[in-house]
């Protein structure tokens, strides 16, 4: 294509465009667009015929499908190439896929919608328009054929990417009928009928993954392993201790070291080193002198932040609820009462490639190479720091190395790269933070703490239950329109009394559940599963020890609050009997449950676990059930879920970020411990799906994990656990 | 100038004594497929084949290193991803982001050349990478399915 073209007729502002990122796509719109395909980034050659922007056909009838969003091993690369082919009825065996660029994205007004994955939406919230993007392509391949023949189309039949006239005994393949078809005007995507995905054959099926075969014998190039002429490489360190600035450096100490280029300070708080190789310059940055400013919050600890949060449970305001009967009259009023506080600690994402960022500044253009989740908001964020216009920049695409909400919306090391390349013009800068600055500088899970009691009256029957959590918000820091009339609702995620989203499963006759908000100088954000983590964990814990308060089986006591959630109640029941609940169990091991629900889908686990008398913790198995509504790949949501218990029982193990002297602590493995392959507990992925809504993956199941695993411990010794990580508790 | 054996080529390279393995192999003989992780030999992203044995890259400082010494890569370990643990992780579908995985196919891989048939206590030992993804389950399920392909030539 002609990108100057198409710039010229670029009406978006900057403005415009990043309020428009927070918005969902016109998928209408976008079909019934003519976008060009920019060939400069696309593997599509000239060959391919681009029927419409998301499906691109060759002569030789590969089908290359477009993807906007972003993968970083959750599988939605292949989950919504699979929802393509489904409505194109091409031949699976002939899927290439292609990345979308957010300068594409922009250049065609957001064509392909939102590039934003996290929340578990990549695929439950595009997969209507990438459905109808690959049906309105296979329309248009008909069309083209039966205008060849002269023929109606509806005489026409299709099956994998051949497409047949019975009458005449003809038939052609896509690849043949491809640029014609290209030529056509789309149909109007409100009248395209999608198949019920009761009759997939593509979607729906276990498939392997598209995106395996370079992760085998390391050719594929994550963005840490990029290699550009000329590139010169960056460490980082920023001040320790978040508020504080960076004072002085004394840079005569590493200039002559091998390779040293120059040293950069950043902004206002951190200083690079740039070398000619990254080894080099971390090197001299480990030599380099530096003087911090710690500032105001150089005391705090995890001991006062403990205390502020303490503060929080006996406030007397809070920052929203949800509430129905009086709860705190009928607990005061309840023969029988149940009590705990419960606790959890900040967690850092540690995904295997640690932030980077690649970023190249010319007079008038700006590229960067960058794992993010969010590729709009890395454009946004090259143009702001950089000052080129939006229209002048561009993100290359690289998968991530794990994301799991920490490469989302900050952008904040891709900030950091620009500044240090504005040193550099026309070099490209390869900014990489070492092991240590990347748990130093994440946005954490935040920290909080929980009270919760509940009445009981003399027959085990609960009469009311009150929740507050006193805790850090993400919204305070991230997203602050998030916090309507100083509510912020977010962190009762959960717990909320609408249905579709993160319901609570339960019907209490008098409930109050309250947040109060405390936030401490630590950044927070999104962590995989987010506020579903400490709320499931505090809600199914203290639901085992109201159960056995009043004397009833954890199962039982949970299925008589759950009459109105058949949801809920249908996966808690298929967590329950694959995971054996109430049969004999073999001796020293002892089992416990969970259920919530979040990002629409909902999730149970049973897990099986034993404490040695000396105190040690092995789990042995956990069945984790999940309804997510329509399936796309049963193989992907296995792997996710199964890797939601190791990401989740590491967490539970091992997981904390301690605050000493205003700094985190515990920043490489050796001290933030991470469960190998020898601890990882057999996991029996159970899916229950009831094909009537569309509920995210990569998240749901995470959160039954731990507090499932907390209550077979509490089976197995009679002491429930209240503070995470395990390694810190004494279980006998 | 060092002489480097890696992948059956000597490579020379031009680094100073205290470089690890893992930064000459990234940053002066362009093989990324080693990874990166910890930088503290946690972590096992950075194994490579070293005589055999597999190491974390990040602990052989170039001066150690003599031209006697066979460095295997990632990239070196088979022609067309065909050893078989390769060829297993493919049809179970092991990897998720993939970032780990040269370092856990390095590890299984030098598992299989000591213990043909390891038992699942055996992997527990020998399988000591981070995988945050937390692929662990099927790196076990396809290890036991390598180890198949190597002693009875099943094909993957």
């Amino acid at each position: 294509m002609n990108r100057p073209v198409l710039e010229k007729n670029l009406k978006l502002s900057r403005r415009d465009f990043i309020v428009g990122s927070a918005a969902i796509a016109n998928g209408g719109l976008a079909l019934g667009m003519r976008v060009p395909f920019d060939a400069a980034h696309a593997d599509t050659s000239a060959s391919a015929s681009q029927v419409n922007i998301w499906v691109a056909i060759k002569p030789d009838d590969t089908c290359v499908i477009r993807i906007a969003r972003s993968e970083m091993g959750q599988g939605t690369l292949t989950g919504l190439a699979q929802l393509v082919a489904e409505e194109l009825e091409c031949d699976w065996s002939k899927v290439t896929t292609e990345g979308v660029t957010p300068g594409q994205n922009l250049a065609a007004k957001r064509a392909w919608g939102e590039m934003g994955t996290g929340g578990s939406r990549g695929i439950r919230t595009s997969q209507d328009y990438v459905r109808r993007g690959g049906a309105a392509a296979r329309i248009m391949l008909m069309q083209a054929a039966a205008n060849q023949w002269n023929v109606a189309a509806s005489e026409l039949t299709f099956s994998k990417g051949v497409i047949s006239h019975a009458a005449s005994n003809r038939s052609v393949r896509y690849g043949q009928v491809a640029a014609a078809a290209a030529q056509l005007t789309p149909p109007d995507p409100k009248s395209i009928t999608l198949k019920d995905p009761k009759n997939w054959t593509i979607a729906g099926q276990p498939l392997k993954r598209l995106d395996t075969a370079d992760k085998l014998d390391g050719s594929k190039i994550f963005a840490i392993d990029l290699k550009l002429p000329g590139m010169l490489c960056a460490a980082i360190k920023d001040c320790p201790v978040y508020g504080g600035k960076l004072t002085s450096f004394d840079e005569s100490k590493v200039v002559g070291m091998p390779g040293v280029k120059k040293v950069v300070r950043v902004k206002d708080t951190a200083v690079a080193v740039v070398a000619d190789t990254w080894w080099r310059a971390k090197k001299a940055l480990d030599a380099l002198p530096i003087v911090w400013d710690e500032g105001p919050n150089a005391a705090a600890s995890s001991a006062t932040i403990a205390e502020m949060l303490k503060d929080g449970l006996g406030a007397s305001t809070t920052n929203g609820d949800r509430h129905n009967g009086d709860a705190l009259k009928a607990i005061a009023e309840a023969p029988k009462k149940v009590e705990a506080v419960y606790s959890t600690p900040f967690l850092a994402h540690a995904p295997m490639e640690m932030m980077n960022c690649t970023v190249k500044l010319s007079a008038d253009r700006a590229d960067a190479w960058v794992p993010t989740q969010n590729l709009e908001a890395s454009l946004a964020a090259l143009s702001e720091t950089s000052g080129i216009p939006l229209n002048k920049c561009e993100i290359h695409r690289h998968d991530l190395g794990g994301g799991f909400g920490r490469r989302g919306g900050t952008q904040d090391y891709v900030h950091q790269a620009v500044e240090i390349a504005k040193s550099f013009p026309d070099t490209p800068i390869k900014l990489i933070w070492s092991r240590e600055e990347d748990q130093a500088h994440d946005f954490y899970r935040p920290i909080s703490q929980c009270r919760l009691s509940a009445g009981l009256d003399n027959d085990g029957n609960l009469l009311g239950l009150h929740v507050r959590i006193s805790g850090q918000s993400i919204n305070a820091l991230l997203n602050q329109k998030g916090i309507v009339g100083g509510r912020d609702m977010r962190q009762l995620q959960g717990y909320y009394e609408t249905p579709g989203d993160a319901q609570l499963g339960y019907d209490v006759p008098n409930l109050l559940i309250e947040y109060v908000m405390r936030n401490s100088h630590v950044p927070v954000g999104p962590w995989r599963g987010v506020n579903t983590n400490q709320n499931a964990v505090y809600m199914e814990c203290f639901m085992d020890e109201v159960a056995r308060a009043a004397g009833k089986d954890a199962l039982e006591f949970r299925r008589a609050l759950m009459k109105n959630h058949p949801k809920h109640l249908a996966v808690l029941n298929a967590a329950a009997e694959k995971g054996d609940w109430g049969k004999p169990l073999p001796p020293g091991i002892h089992r416990g449950l969970a259920q919530f629900m979040g990002y629409g889908s909902y999730s149970a686990a049973v897990s099986e676990v034993s404490v040695s008398p000396q105190g040690k913790l092995k789990v042995h198995r956990i069945v984790l059930a999940v309804n997510c509504g329509h399936m796309v790949n049963p193989g992907q949501i296995e792997a996710q879920a199964q890797g939601s218990v190791a990401y989740g029982l590491t967490a539970a193990l091992y997981g904390e970020m301690p605050v000493d002297k205003g700094r985190m602590t515990n920043l490489n493995f050796d001290t933030y411990e991470i469960m190998r392959l020898a601890e990882m507990p057999k996991v029996e992925v159970v899916l229950v799906p009831t094909y009537d809504f569309w509920g995210g993956v990569g998240e749901p199941t995470i959160c039954v994990v731990t507090p499932s695993v907390m209550n077979a411990i509490y089976a197995a010794t009679g002491k429930p656990v209240r503070s995470l990580p395990l390694k810190n508790v004494k279980l006998v | 100038m060092a002489k480097l054996n890696i992948n059956g080529t000597v490579r020379e390279v031009s680094a100073e004594a205290d470089t690890p393995l893992l930064w000459v192999l990234r940053e002066h003989v362009g093989l990324t497929g080693t990874k990166y992780g910890c930088g503290i030999a946690q972590c096992g992203a950075c194994s490579v084949h070293f005589n055999g044995e597999v190491q974390r890259s990040c602990q052989i400082p170039l001066g150690q290193i003599t031209e006697a010494d066979k460095i295997v890569t990632i990239e070196g370990l088979s022609e067309g991803r065909s050893h078989p643990v390769q060829r297993a992780w493919a049809a179970v579908d092991v990897p998720q982001c993939g970032y780990c995985q040269s370092g856990q196919i390095m590890a299984a891989a030098a598992l299989l050349a000591q213990n043909p048939k390891p038992a699942d206590h055996d992997i527990d030992a020998a399988m000591t990478n981070i995988c945050r993804c937390g692929t662990y389950q099927r790196i076990r399920e396809a290890v036991h399915m390598a180890a198949d392909i190597g002693t009875t030539g099943k094909r993957g």
